[in-house]
């Protein structure tokens, strides 16, 4: 072998020179399609941020009227402020609707009233009652508020700033009052808390997300609390005790095709056992969190499995070797070094059930859900399904507020995957 | 460059037990067999024995890596099992503290008692048996915890010391023992694995002798480590000597000279030869004995 290549030095170094430029062209070609997937999935992003942002950041802002009001006890009937039943029957509308004829005093026919009551939310009556109810003083007072300004008025003024002003809802005499309020500074956008702290509402002004974000936490924390501990325990029993034989195999193939199910054969699967069998109600973060933990289950086992594999052989060894039991040596040296990788995969399941929505609409948490869940056993929805809710409501201003909604449910499944990373780097001990 | 390519001899076959590794020299120890009914020269038995091998046979699945040993360990002796890769001597080492437990296909047969207890009996409890013989391992595999807990881990789990000053005391002891106090005295919290290989072996050694075991079993300690870490090691392993019984598997034939009393020559998981450490590398009995360690085969 040395002797031929003794002989021909020359040649050989001709013929690797010849195949040189070729070789670096395939290599440039090779490096370049690279380059261009990345720049098609980074391009791909951008486009999605930009959409869903550009649509949505508008749900985080509402517009709001200023209006000068009265608490009359007259128009109200509330006699007392303190008892609780007089002002939860007070005519609150009454207080508004005198107002707004106070403040626009030319408005004197019967539809041009409606028309004009209108560009207020009936939450702005609400509003004046939670605000009795905190100051009783305020009975027979009068006050300066900035109320919530209905669906409607907000599509229209918010396209009306953009130069493309949507007046299909919006009759002309509203126009000229929005525009007469927008001249005295009495109409503007404030920052939507509503978003954040009411559950769904048939009004969009009125809609937020609280409901499905305290439905989405407690199906999530279900979810964790029984698929963390099977899953781990699943897999410890199958990579350190189960012995190799066909059956275990037979076991090992099905966990891997059951993470490749489609999810909404588990929401079937809960629908016919937990809710069908079982009895359990409809609607609820506890079939809910069941159903995703079937879900979740195959993708924390393997994971799971994957994090003890990787623990080194000698470090077992080492614990065999000064007489711990094989208990001692799972508990005391493969599972804190297995933690980090099985904490990722735990979390990375979470978030797909977090973004899950197919088998939860076939247990009904679909349903239009107003209050916020005190527990698990509330009826509920998720954030993906109040997404999907709202995505389908023909309302104009619902079309920002999924998109609003989408980027709250984003910020959460990054917050995830960044949990996730941190656990990983902070738990993880270099050997 | 594509003849050459063709002219390449065949790639050699695969050997299939785990720890043995496949053997490449030429020429291979496999050319050389040993009869089955071979008788193993020297003096393979001691009257004061702490082990006692008797017809050993062990077996990876259907391949037998060990034949027939038999063989005694002295109280207090060092012992070096030396032999061509893949004899089975770190598979007979193995034995000595059920470390083929582990492995699903290993079988165990024959005898092997510890102070006249069968350590393959069904009612010998594991657990127990390696705190009496415990293992040093080829690779350095300390615990990625402090140096403190590397150590008092044994202890713990096996309830040697109830109070925290208890538990500091063993662990001075065992690193003093093993060489290692001086140089991690002040850092006993730092991480065991962020010492340097020779002192991360001293850790593990002095882990191991934490928990006071009777014999050490050291599996080529030396091997990955530099010439002077391998050189303190040694000069532990002849002071352990005084305290605790040592079987060592070693590739280097120099260091089973400096360190053991005896010397037992395995060949193709036969034992060939046991004699005095000094008559094996000066007047071996077995022709195959005086072919090894003349380096005319490996």
């Amino acid at each position: 072998m040395s002797n031929t290549n003794k002989k021909a030095p020359a040649r050989t170094m001709d013929l690797v020179e010849r195949s040189l430029a070729r070789r670096y062209g395939a290599e440039k070609r090779f490096r370049f399609y690279g380059v261009i997937s990345v720049v098609i999935g980074v391009l791909a992003l951008a486009l999605l941020f930009w959409e869903i942002f550009s649509a949505g950041l508008g749900g985080f802002r509402q517009t709001h009227i200023q209006l000068t009001l009265k608490f009359d006890p007259d128009v109200l009937e509330i006699a007392d402020a303190r008892d609780a039943r007089q002002v939860q029957n007070g005519n609150f509308e009454g207080v508004v609707r005198a107002a707004l004829a106070e403040r626009f005093p030319a408005v004197l026919d019967r539809g041009g009233r409606r028309d004009l009551n209108g560009i207020l939310s009936i939450g702005a009556a609400f509003d004046l009652r939670d605000k009795l109810v905190d100051e009783p003083e305020l009975l027979g007072q009068t006050r300066t508020y900035w109320l919530l300004a209905d669906d409607d008025v907000d599509t229209y003024y918010k396209s009306l700033r953009e130069g493309n002003a949507f007046t299909a809802r919006t009759s002309e005499a509203r126009q000229v009052w929005i525009q007469e309020l927008i001249d005295g500074g009495e109409l503007r956008t404030q920052f939507n808390t509503r978003l954040f702290t009411s559950g769904d509402s048939s009004e969009p002004e009125m809609a937020g997300i609280l409901g499905a974000v305290v439905g989405s936490l407690l199906t999530l924390l279900v979810t964790f609390i029984l698929s963390f501990p099977i899953g781990v325990a699943a897999a410890v029993y199958l990579e350190e005790y189960a012995p190799r034989n066909r059956f275990t195999d037979f076991i090992e193939v099905n966990i891997s095709n059951l993470a490749a199910v489609p999810s909404i054969i588990f929401g079937l699967l809960g629908l016919a056992i937990f809710i069908g069998l079982f009895g359990m109600p409809r609607s609820i973060p506890l079939v809910g969190g069941l159903v995703l933990t079937l879900m979740t289950l195959p993708t924390i086992i393997i994971s799971s499995r994957n994090a003890i594999k990787a623990v080194p052989p000698s470090i077992r060894e080492a614990a065999l070797g000064i007489g711990a039991s094989k208990m001692q040596m799972i508990l005391h040296h493969v599972l804190p070094l297995a933690m980090p990788g099985m904490l990722t995969g735990a979390i990375i399941g979470m978030a797909q059930a977090l973004g899950e929505t197919a088998p939860l609409l076939m247990i009904g948490m679909v349903a239009f859900i107003m209050d916020v869940p005190n527990g698990i056993s509330d009826p509920a929805t998720v954030l993906p399904v109040q997404i999907f809710l709202w995505s389908d409501s023909p309302e104009r201003a619902f079309v920002e507020r999924t998109s609003a909604a989408i980027m709250v449910l984003l910020a959460f499944l990054v917050c995830m995957n960044t949990l996730a990373v941190w656990l990983r780097k902070r738990l993880e001990r270099r050997w | 460059m594509q003849q050459t390519l063709e002219q390449k001899p065949p790639v050699s076959p695969k050997v299939s037990a785990p720890p043995m590794a496949p053997t490449f020299s030429i020429p291979e120890p496999a050319q050389m067999p040993v009869s089955a009914d071979y008788k193993t020269v020297g003096v393979p038995l001691v009257e004061n024995a702490k082990f006692a091998m008797r017809d050993v046979n062990v077996f990876y699945g259907e391949k037998q890596a060990v034949f027939n040993v038999n063989l005694d360990i002295g109280e207090n002796e060092v012992i070096a099992m030396i032999g061509p890769s893949g004899c089975g001597k770190s598979t007979f080492l193995r034995c000595l503290n059920r470390m083929n437990d582990t492995i699903d296909i290993c079988r165990v047969t024959g005898s092997i008692q510890l102070d006249g207890e069968e350590i393959y009996a069904s009612k010998m409890d594991v657990v127990p048996l390696r705190a009496r013989v415990g293992m040093v391992f080829q690779k350095p595999n300390p615990f990625p915890k402090s140096i403190y807990e590397n150590v008092a881990y044994g202890p713990k789990i096996h309830g040697l010391a109830s109070r925290r000053v208890d538990l500091d005391e063993i662990v001075e002891t065992s690193l003093r023992r093993a060489g290692l106090w001086e140089e991690v005295k002040d850092r006993l919290d730092a991480p065991g694995t962020g010492l340097s290989g020779g002192q991360q072996q001293r850790l593990c050694i002095a882990r191991t002798i934490a928990v006071s075991p009777e014999v050490i079993l050291m599996d080529e300690p030396c091997s990955a480590l530099d010439p002077i870490a391998t050189a303190k090691i040694e000069e532990l392993i002849a002071e352990l000597s005084q305290n605790y019984t040592i079987a060592i598997v070693t590739h280097s034939m120099q260091q089973a000279a400096r360190v053991s009393h005896r010397t037992a020559y395995f060949h193709l998981g036969k034992l060939i030869e046991v004699n005095d450490t000094q008559k094996v590398f000066t007047t071996p009995d077995h022709a195959l004995t005086e072919a090894y360690i003349t380096g005319r085969f490996g």
